[in-house]
C-alpha cells in the first residue's frame, strides 16, 4: 500500500472565461445591457475614427506652397500651412538669423532638465543650483541679447512656443518658493503676517487670470512712478507668477496640515528652531505628499499661459491664430488644422508631466512601504 | 508671542502699509498728469455701443451700470448652463470610467485625457473659429426637421410663445411642484420612522394629469409654436442663439467635465468595496445599493473638489472675451474700460463681482456639503 494520494488535475477554466472570446464576454458582453453600450460605443467609436482619418490623412494635403494646395473638393486638413509656418510657430518674429541662440537655449535647458528628472542619475543638488542660478542669467543673456556681441532682440519680436515655454518655466520657478512662503504665512502664529496671507491667497484664487492679465497690463503702469516702465512680457510674467502661486500656496498648505503635529514637536524638542523645522523636518514630507498638487498646478499654469494673447502677446495659441489672417492661406480647413497642431504641443506637454507625476508619486510612495 | 515676533509683524505692517502708500500716491500721480478722471460717476453715463446678447432690455442709451449688470448676467447665464451640463456629463464619464464594459472604459479615460490636457482658451477658439464660424451662411443653413437651423449666424431653434390663459398652466406647474415636495417629505416621514417605502412617482403622476388635464378644460391650448424662417440674409421668428454662447458654453462644459469625471471616479472608489458587500448581504439592489449607501458617502468626498471646479467654470467662463460673447469682462473690463478709460475703478469692480461669485458658490456648496455631510454621520 505504498499508493500515494493523487490530486486530480484541475479542470480547465469554462470555455467561456478563457480566451479571446471569453474576456471579451466579461468585458464586453456580460450583460444584455452590456452588449447594447458596447455596440453603440463600437459604432460611435467607428463613426468618429473614421471622420478624423479621413480628415487628418485621406482628405488631407501634404505639400504646397499656398492656399491653393488646399481647396480640394472634399477637403481635409491643410498641413502644408502648418509646414509653411513653422518656424513662425517655434519662434515667433524672433530674426530668423539668431535663431541658433533659442536652440541653444533649448538644448542646455533641455541637457540640464533631463538629469534632474531621471532618479537614477545623481549630482541632482549641483543640477539644481545650475537650473536655477547660471541657467536663467545664461538663458537672458541669450535671449534678449545686447551684450557680447549679439543683436539686442526685443521682446516684442518673441513668439510662438518660445514664448509659451517663457512664461511657463519663469511662472512655475517663481510660484514654487512663493508658494511655500504664502502657505508657511498662511499658518503662521503672527496674526498680521497670516492675515496678509490669506487675503493674498483669497483674492488672487477668487478671480480669474484674465483680470489679473488685465490689472498686469493695464493698471501695473499707473502704479509705477512716471518714467518707470515694464517691458510687457515681463509685466505679465509678473500676473501669472502672483497667480499661480496663489494656487501653489493653498496645494502646499493641504500637505503642511498633514504633517502630524508630533513631527514638529520632535523637532523642536531636538533642539531645532522654527526656520530649520520647517526646512528640514516639515517641508520634504510636505512637499512629498503634494507632488500630485504641485504637478496638476504646473499643468494649469503651461495651459493659463495661452491667456497672455488676450493681453496681447503672441503665445503659441497667439501665433496660431494671429496666422490665420494670412491671406495666401485662407481655406476653409487653415483654422481646425491650426487648431489640431497647436492642441497638439500642448497636449504632449500636459500629459508628459501629467504620467511624470503619476511616475513619481508610485516611486516616492514605495518608499514609505 | 515672542517680543522678536512682535517686531517683525511691526516691521511686515509698517513695509506693508508704506508700499501701499507709495502705490497710491503714484496712481494719484498719474492720473493728475494723464487727466484721467476717478470715481464711480461713469456708471451713469450713456453707453453708446450695442450688445448681442441681452437678457433683459438694452439699447445704445442705456448707461453703463446697465452694461455691467448685462454682462453679469450673460456670465451667470454661462456658467449656470455650463455647470449643469458639465456636471451630467463629468458624472457619466467617471462612471463609464469604473465600467466593468472595457470599451465604455477606454472611451472615458481617452476622453479625460484629451479634453483636460489641452488649454480651454484653444478650445474655445477651435468651436468658435474652427467650427461654428465655419457653418454655412444662413441661406444654406444646416436644417433639422425643418424646425432648426444650424448657420455661422448662430443657432435658430423654435419657441414657444404663450398667449390668454397660459397662466393656468403656470399654476398647474405650481401645484405640482407642491405636490411633488410634500409627497416626498411624507415618503422620507414614513420611511424614517417606520422603514415603509411609499410609492411617489405613481400619485404624483396621477396628480399632474388630473391637474393638466384641468388647466386644459379651463383654458385650452394657449400655446404656439413660433419657427424660424429665412427673411432675407438671416432668421426671423423663434429663438435665436448666438454662436459665441454656444462655442463657450461647449467649450466649458466638454473641458469642465473632464475634470468632473475624474472627481466622481475618485469619489466611488474612495467607498470601501465592503460597503458594497454589506449591502448586499443586507438585501439591498444593485441600484438601491448605490442610491442609498455608495453615493452618500461618495459624495462627501466629490463635494469639496466638485465646489472649486464650479468656481474655475464661472472664472473660465471670463475667456469669453478672446470670442466677444458679450459677458462682464468682454463688455466691461474691456469695451466700457476702451471707452472710458478708468482702468483702476473698472477693473476694481470687476474683479469684486467675480469675488463675489465666488464666495456666493462656496457658501450655498459648503451648505450643501454640511447638510449630506451630517446625513452620512447618523
Amino acid at each position: 500500500m505504498s499508493a500515494t494520494w493523487q490530486p486530480k488535475p484541475a479542470r480547465p477554466a469554462p470555455t467561456h472565461v478563457v480566451g479571446v472570446w471569453g474576456w471579451m464576454r466579461q468585458n464586453l458582453f456580460a450583460t444584455p445591457g452590456d452588449v447594447l453600450l458596447t455596440i453603440i460605443a463600437a459604432l460611435a467609436l467607428y463613426y468618429t475614427i473614421d471622420v478624423v482619418f479621413h480628415w487628418a490623412i485621406i482628405d488631407a494635403s501634404f505639400s504646397g506652397t499656398d492656399r491653393t494646395a488646399c481647396l480640394k473638393e472634399v477637403q481635409g486638413a491643410c498641413w502644408p500651412f502648418i509646414e509653411a509656418k513653422f518656424g513662425q510657430f517655434i519662434y515667433g518674429r524672433y530674426p530668423e538669423a539668431e535663431r541658433w541662440r533659442v536652440d541653444l537655449v533649448y538644448l542646455i535647458g533641455f541637457v540640464g532638465l533631463v538629469p534632474l528628472l531621471v532618479p537614477q542619475i545623481g549630482w541632482k543638488r549641483a543640477n539644481v543650483i545650475f537650473m536655477l542660478g547660471p541657467f536663467p542669467i545664461f538663458a537672458f543673456l541669450m535671449l534678449t541679447g545686447g551684450a557680447f556681441g549679439l543683436v539686442a532682440v526685443e521682446t516684442t519680436d518673441w513668439g510662438g512656443l518660445l514664448v509659451t515655454l517663457v512664461v511657463a518655466i519663469t511662472g512655475i520657478v517663481a510660484s514654487l518658493p512663493l508658494g511655500i512662503l504664502l502657505a508657511l504665512g498662511r499658518r503662521s502664529e503672527m496674526s498680521i503676517v497670516r492675515s496678509l496671507c490669506i487675503g493674498f491667497i483669497e483674492i488672487f484664487r477668487g478671480v480669474p487670470l484674465i483680470t489679473v492679465l488685465f490689472m498686469a497690463s493695464v493698471m501695473l503702469p499707473l502704479f509705477l512712478p512716471d518714467g518707470v516702465n515694464f517691458d510687457k512680457l515681463m509685466r505679465c510674467l509678473i500676473g501669472v507668477a502672483l497667480f499661480s502661486s496663489a494656487y501653489m500656496a493653498e496645494v502646499i498648505r493641504g500637505g503642511l496640515q498633514a504633517i502630524p503635529k508630533g513631527q514638529y514637536e520632535a523637532a523642536a524638542a531636538l533642539g531645532l528652531g522654527y526656520w530649520r523645522v520647517t526646512g528640514l523636518v516639515v517641508l520634504p514630507q510636505a512637499l512629498k505628499m503634494t507632488i500630485p498638487g504641485i504637478v496638476n498646478t504646473f499643468i494649469g499654469l503651461f495651459k493659463d499661459t495661452t491667456l497672455v494673447l488676450i493681453v496681447g502677446l503672441f503665445d503659441l495659441l497667439g501665433i496660431v491664430q494671429f496666422h490665420f489672417t494670412d491671406a495666401s492661406w485662407a481655406t476653409p480647413e487653415t483654422h481646425i488644422t491650426g487648431y489640431v497642431f497647436a492642441a497638439f504641443v500642448f497636449w504632449v506637454f500636459c500629459f508628459a508631466m501629467s504620467r511624470y507625476s503619476i511616475f513619481m508619486e508610485n516611486r516616492l510612495s514605495t518608499d514609505r512601504d | 508671542m515672542s517680543r522678536r515676533d512682535a517686531l517683525l509683524q511691526l516691521v511686515t505692517l509698517a513695509l506693508v502699509v508704506a508700499g501701499i502708500g507709495w502705490l497710491i500716491a503714484n496712481v494719484a500721480d498719474n492720473l493728475d498728469r494723464q487727466n484721467i478722471a476717478s470715481g464711480f460717476g461713469f456708471l451713469n453715463e450713456r453707453a453708446g455701443f450695442g450688445i448681442s446678447q441681452t437678457l433683459i432690455d438694452y439699447d445704445e442709451d442705456d448707461s453703463y451700470r446697465q452694461v455691467l449688470i448685462i454682462g453679469l448676467l450673460n456670465t451667470l447665464l454661462v456658467s449656470v448652463l455650463g455647470i449643469i451640463f458639465a456636471s451630467v456629463l463629468g458624472f457619466l464619464l467617471g462612471v463609464g470610467r469604473l465600467s466593468r464594459n472595457w470599451l465604455i472604459s477606454k472611451i472615458a479615460m481617452v476622453y479625460i485625457e484629451i479634453f483636460r490636457n489641452v488649454p480651454l482658451l484653444l478650445q474655445i477658439m477651435f468651436w468658435y473659429f474652427g467650427v461654428l464660424r465655419n457653418l454655412p451662411s444662413p441661406r444654406q443653413a444646416i436644417n433639422i426637421g425643418d424646425v432648426m437651423f444650424l448657420s455661422n449666424r448662430g443657432f435658430a431653434l423654435p419657441s414657444v410663445s404663450f398667449m390668454d390663459g397660459a397662466g393656468f398652466y403656470g399654476l398647474a406647474l405650481l401645484a405640482i411642484i407642491v405636490t411633488a415636495i410634500g409627497l416626498r417629505r411624507r415618503a422620507r416621514k414614513l420611511f424614517l420612522a417606520t422603514g415603509q417605502i411609499v410609492a411617489f412617482w405613481k400619485p404624483l403622476g396621477i396628480v399632474s394629469l388630473a391637474v393638466l388635464l384641468l388647466a386644459g378644460a379651463v383654458a385650452g391650448l394657449p400655446f404656439a409654436a413660433d419657427i424660424p424662417s429665412l427673411r432675407g440674409f438671416n432668421f426671423r421668428g423663434g429663438m435665436s442663439v448666438i454662436p459665441e454662447f454656444v462655442a463657450l458654453l461647449l467649450a466649458l462644459s466638454l473641458y469642465t467635465a473632464a475634470f468632473i469625471a475624474e472627481i466622481v471616479r475618485a469619489g466611488i472608489m474612495s467607498v470601501y468595496q465592503g460597503q458594497r458587500e454589506a449591502a448586499a448581504a443586507l438585501g439591498l439592489s444593485h441600484n438601491r445599493a448605490l442610491s442609498l449607501v455608495v453615493i452618500p458617502q461618495s459624495l462627501r468626498v466629490i463635494i469639496p473638489p466638485l465646489t472649486s471646479q464650479y468656481l474655475n467654470l464661472t472664472k473660465n467662463s471670463s475667456l469669453a472675451v478672446a470670442i466677444a460673447y458679450p459677458d462682464i469682462v468682454s463688455v466691461f473690463a474691456g469695451t466700457t474700460l476702451t471707452q472710458v478709460g478708468q482702468a483702476i475703478e473698472i477693473i476694481f469692480i470687476t474683479m469684486m463681482v467675480y469675488l463675489l461669485l465666488s464666495l456666493l458658490t462656496s457658501w450655498a456648496m459648503n451648505r450643501y456639503n454640511a447638510r449630506i455631510a451630517l446625513v452620512g454621520q447618523n
